[in-house]
């Protein structure tokens, strides 16, 4: 027969271990955060593209097919910028390099800090289109009521699957002058 | 020294022999009876708040146009009525059941940790008050539906950070409840009982206990990150900031599928604790039970993103979610088959705890059919966030979780008070609650698919006359609950009451070790432990 | 046919010993819809239903079956068995087996669902706090719909309007979204502030818009017609009031339809040219206030305490009339700028309105081309758009 001793040891011992678990899940749901990105990464959830500058590889240019890209611009809760892409599509050919022009301009008359968030579809295309210089990386500053011309650089990766002809990439500019959008009231 | 109850380690000595006199008794106890009564009265007044909340919803939606309250407040009642249910009544009155039979069930003296026992009640009443003190702050209570979805969260007002500190305690209150169910279950058993002849209702226990200590914390790390984002510039969520609002859906939905197994796995153990009794029968296939619980549990972990079919995912996320999802269907199945299968051939008589198990096992079925056409993923871009899915987990928990909830408490009043409750009354009330809820949500199934969105205040006149009825249904049943506050309080009492045999219900002895105690129940139970195991021939 | 089916599914339900209902024209199955997405769904749920409902019909029935043989009032004896693997294991398989079944047609519908490619024309749809936004990207045709007129008015707590005498309750907008039949059209969706989920039954599915973020979805509609939906994901207090109208125009109908579009566009521009009067102003300004500002500052200008400032006796309309100006057209916080989804009229109005309401009694006026001349940097955008056709 146990004895009371004995069971509260055993109690001690296996509470110290499910407590244990406990902390590990709560750091699992933070590990989540990281997993979620590489995971999108894996599957193209979302379409999130690269988020730093990928070296200027040289890709053999597939002069064979041709993809139509799609340019798309938003602004998030009607941010006061002007935003547009100064071309809407464009064919290209995968593994040739190509720069394309957006233009915004701060419409307050106050300096502004705005990030533009990039965005693919379909998202599984999103590992084979490939930027070598992206306005999107940094958040952009503007002065009151300037307004600047922004490159994005980028190829199409070869290795594209042929079942896609059309890739749509879609910026959203947010606002953060205000410390943080959802602050704001 | 003997298994005298650990209790005595724990407790001032003036509780040895039964409990103090006094209101101090209720605020101090550590004996895992009083305990279970506070969580079992706790939540049965949770269940009339939450219902409240849902008759307010169901009295706007009575007709079309705005009658009774703003479209705000209307969000506030859903999301509310939700966290008050899930959180406040379901999920506490599974651990009332915890407490007070677990202990009995494995001829336990008490539970393995009495004091933490009495602080994680404390701790649910803490987070409750909390959350309904929501109500009343400026921009009002949380208005983005239980699952709290951002960026629409970060628009609440001063009730953000309180819901979310509230989440945080009612969180602790459940892991702590969690480890010294598990505990108990592990350590304290009688030397005799194996784990493989415990009775079911233990079993599904030890399995939530693990469920709820992985997703407890993952939940609380999620509403954290909705508390960083929104007061000190994190951006998990923001897409502003290089996060995602979709990921919040993944880390609230591996905790939230979970979450609802952790309210229908305890519902699995009552029934197939009450069937055998009453059918006059053992359990049909044991052993197949205890891995189908497991293995419900287990795949759990790997269908979240069912609940998210229409957010946009690559095609083999789709594919992958929907078949793990699908394949929920045969332990559940099996489940079914076995209860049919106690059924069969036995000798059953019809007690209120029996019908109420009966209804549990069809109703219940009819939800899990409408899961498994939910699970199909390209037909989900029609039902989903329509009131076909209300429909759906509303017949998962209320004829389900709710009905065996009522089918334990007459069940086990009988020993606890050592008086019969008023059988007469109890059948009334349960056909009351059987017609009146599928009144209530049947005809959701077919508002869901004629086109009515879950979550509105207001709707197309071409939904009316459900809507209707499905009102008239809730208030029918909404009244007819109070029949049960009255059938309990005159059991209490005893008055024009007879007396519970020890055994109560005929041959239940060979059932479980706590029809071998005396009704009412001393205070104090099993400082020995249990020779005979009736449960051994398992 | 469907009639028939139907008939089944109400006789089987009763079979059930559930709820039925009298014979009536209410909808109560899921709709086929006029695509053929919507149809192939409606195909599986009628398989997964028929399914449910044999297995439900054997498993019941069973159990019904001794319930009422296997009781004690009728003297059966308990046997006492309590288990059998060969059972155990057949009730393990066939439901695989039915479950694989089922899997089969639903993972082709889903890879046909998922493949937007071949699409003929794309239309942008943003999800707002609580309206939708639709951009032709192949056009330039761009404008916001809205809970039509009669119907926000009908749902105001306490309207005393029977919303039965409002035609399409809820489910009208003020201007629908107009497609071609007969064409692939591909949907981008996203979102300006919060989730949102842009939803016609009648085309078999929907599709979440997420700020930040671009989704897909396609359609192909044979049938000219009006179909109509609403958003179906939580997104605030106005949830169920941001309805979805889509029209299926034949082809010529609908380029018919973008050159009424485009010529109105330039209407617009035109209106902000000439001299408005201050009755004219206000006329025009109550019904926007109505459509667009009193959803949070309420009919009455009083707003909503904590949340949305009211507009009656606020020092910032009856101040600076550049300020107020200034704020309708950039925003601010929760305020969306309205610059570039009013037109200079509308917009010139609704300031004019609410300097004069509520209490509110500054006496002045702004005049559309004041305003126009504000917006001149968005509508030189807008001309961007139409070069590029």
């Amino acid at each position: 027969m146990n004895n009371n001793d004995e069971i509260k040891a055993k109690n001690t011992r296996l509470v110290r271990k499910l407590l244990f678990i406990v902390i590990a899940m709560f750091g699992f749901g933070y590990a989540l955060v990281p997993i979620y990105d590489v995971f999108c990464d894996l599957t193209g959830i979302n379409g999130k593209t690269n988020t730093s500058a990928a070296d200027e590889t040289v890709y053999e240019i597939d002069k064979s097919r041709e993809i139509t890209i799609e340019f798309i611009t938003s602004l998030n809760e009607s941010a006061p910028i002007l935003f547009e892409s100064k071309l809407k599509k464009l064919k290209v050919h995968p593994g040739q390099y190509y720069t394309v022009n957006f233009y915004a301009e701060n419409k307050t008359n106050q300096p502004m800090l705005a990030r533009a968030i990039p965005s693919i579809s379909p998202g599984l295309t999103a590992e084979y289109f490939i930027k070598t210089e992206c306005f999107c990386f940094l958040e952009q500053t503007f002065k009151a009521k300037e307004g600047k011309m922004m490159p994005l650089r980028f190829v199409i990766d070869p290795e594209l699957p042929d079942r896609y002809k059309t890739i749509t990439l879609a910026y959203t500019f947010f606002d953060n002058t205000e410390a943080s959008v959802k602050n704001k009231r | 020294m003997s298994a005298v109850a650990s209790e005595h380690e724990h407790t001032d000595d003036h509780h040895d022999h039964g409990p103090a006199k006094g209101w101090m008794r209720w605020i101090v106890t550590t004996n895992h009876k009083d305990i279970g009564s506070m969580y079992l009265i706790f939540a049965l007044i949770m269940f009339f708040v939450g219902g409240t909340m849902a008759l307010i919803i169901r009295a706007e939606l009575f007709e079309p146009g705005m009658q009774f309250v703003e479209p705000q407040f209307f969000n506030s009642m859903t999301t509310m009525h939700a966290l008050v249910m899930v959180f406040g009544a379901v999920m506490p009155a599974f651990v009332g059941f915890a407490n007070w039979m677990i202990p009995m069930m494995i001829g336990a003296p008490d539970m393995a940790l009495p004091r933490m026992n009495n602080m994680s009640f404390w701790m649910l009443v803490a987070g409750i008050l909390m959350l309904a003190s929501t109500l009343f702050m400026e921009g009002g209570a949380p208005a983005s539906g239980w699952t709290l979805y951002p960026p629409l969260v970060l628009q609440t007002g001063d009730a953000l950070p309180f819901a979310v500190f509230s989440v945080h305690l009612l969180g602790i209150s459940s892991i702590m409840g969690a480890i010294n169910i598990i505990a108990t279950i592990l350590n304290m058993r009688a030397p005799k009982m194996s784990l493989m002849q415990m009775p079911l209702f233990v079993w599904t226990w030890l399995i939530t206990g693990f469920l709820l200590i992985a997703i407890m914390p993952v939940f609380a790390g999620a509403v954290t990150m909705l508390l960083t984002d929104r007061f000190f510039e994190t951006s998990f969520f923001d897409a502003a900031g290089g996060g995602d609002p979709v990921l919040y859906q993944h880390i609230f939905w591996f905790f939230g599928h979970p979450e609802v197994y952790v309210m229908i796995l305890p519902t699995f153990g009552i029934a197939s604790t009450i069937i055998p009794v009453f059918a006059r029968k053992p359990l049909f296939g044991y052993s197949s039970m205890v891995y189908a619980t497991a293995s419900i549990a287990f795949l759990s972990f790997i269908v979240w993103a069912h609940h998210m079919f229409t957010v946009g995912m690559p095609i083999s996320g789709e594919l992958f979610f929907m078949y793990a999802t699908m394949i929920i269907a045969v332990p559940t199945g099996v489940k079914i088959f076995n209860w049919t299968a106690t059924m069969w051939k036995g000798a059953m008589t019809f007690e209120a705890p029996m019908l109420f198990s009966i209804a549990f096992v069809v109703l219940f079925t009819l939800g899990g059919f409408t899961g498994l056409m939910m699970s199909i993923a390209p037909v989900d871009f029609q039902y989903h966030d329509t009131y076909f899915i209300v429909a759906h987990f509303h017949y998962t928990l209320v004829p389900a979780s709710v009905f065996i909830l009522m089918a334990g408490g007459y069940f086990w009043i009988p020993k606890w008070t050592g008086k019969m409750y008023d059988e007469r009354l109890a059948r009334l009330h349960f056909w009351l609650s059987a017609i009146s809820v599928n009144i209530l949500f049947f005809p959701q199934h077919f508002l869901g698919l004629a086109g009515m969105p879950r979550r509105i205040p207001d709707y197309a006149t071409q939904f009316s006359d459900w809507n209707m009825v499905s009102s008239i249904g809730a208030f029918i049943f909404g009244f007819s609950q109070l029949m049960f506050v009255y059938i309990v309080i005159k059991t209490i009492k005893g008055k024009d009451c007879a007396d519970a045999t020890d055994e109560v219900w005929e041959d239940a002895a060979k059932h479980g070790l706590e029809w071998t105690l005396p009704s009412p129940v001393p205070y104090h139970t099993f400082a020995t432990p249990p020779e005979k195991i009736p449960t051994e021939h398992f | 046919m469907k009639k028939t089916k139907l008939q089944l599914v109400y006789l089987t339900l009763m079979m059930l010993g559930l709820k039925s209902v009298e014979a009536s024209d209410y909808t109560l199955n899921l709709m086929k819809g006029v695509t053929k997405t919507s149809n192939d769904i409606y195909d599986l749920h009628m398989l997964t239903l028929w399914v449910c409902v044999f297995i439900g019909v054997a498993v019941f029935g069973t159990m019904f079956y001794s319930i009422y043989h296997h009781r004690k009032s009728k003297g059966h004896k308990a046997e006492q068995f309590h288990e059998n693997t060969t059972v155990e294991i057949i009730w393990t398989i066939i439901p695989t087996i039915i479950l694989i079944a089922m899997a089969i047609p639903a993972t082709k519908l889903m890879i046909e669902m998922d493949d937007v490619s071949e699409s003929e024309m794309s239309i942008k749809v943003t999800g707002w706090q609580w309206k939708w936004e639709y951009e032709y990207l192949d056009n330039g045709v761009h404008f916001f719909s809205s809970l039509d007129e009669k119907s926000n008015q009908a749902r105001k707590l306490g309207s005393d309007i029977d919303p039965r005498t409002v035609d399409h309750y809820l489910l009208n907008v003020d201007k629908p979204l107009v497609i071609p039949t007969n064409t692939k059209i591909r949907f981008l969706f996203t979102a300006a502030d919060v989730l949102h989920s842009w939803w016609v039954p009648d085309l078999g599915w929907k599709t979440d818009t997420i700020p930040g973020f671009i989704n897909e979805a396609w359609t192909l509609v044979e049938k000219a017609g009006t179909y109509r939906g609403q958003c179906a994901e939580l997104c605030g207090k106005d949830h169920g009031f941001m309805p979805i109208v889509v029209i299926a125009m034949d082809k010529p109908d609908y380029e018919l339809w973008v050159k009424e579009q485009k010529a109105l566009a330039q209407a617009q521009l035109a209106a902000a040219d000439r001299e408005w009067t201050h009755e004219e102003l206000m006329t025009k300004g109550k019904s926007i206030y109505t459509s667009s500002c009193a959803s949070c500052h309420m009919d009455d200008g009083s707003g909503m305490t904590g949340t949305f400032p009211a507009i009656a006796g606020s020092s910032m309309v009856t101040g600076d009339i550049g300020n107020e100006i200034n704020i309708v057209m950039n925003g601010q916080g929760m305020m969306p700028a309205f610059g570039s989804m009013l037109s200079a009229a509308d917009f010139a109005a609704v300031i004019t309105y609410t300097r004069n309401s509520f209490g509110n009694a500054v006496g002045d006026l702004v005049q559309p081309s004041k305003i126009k001349s504000l917006q001149a940097e968005l509508v030189s955008a807008n001309d961007d758009d139409d070069d590029d056709d």
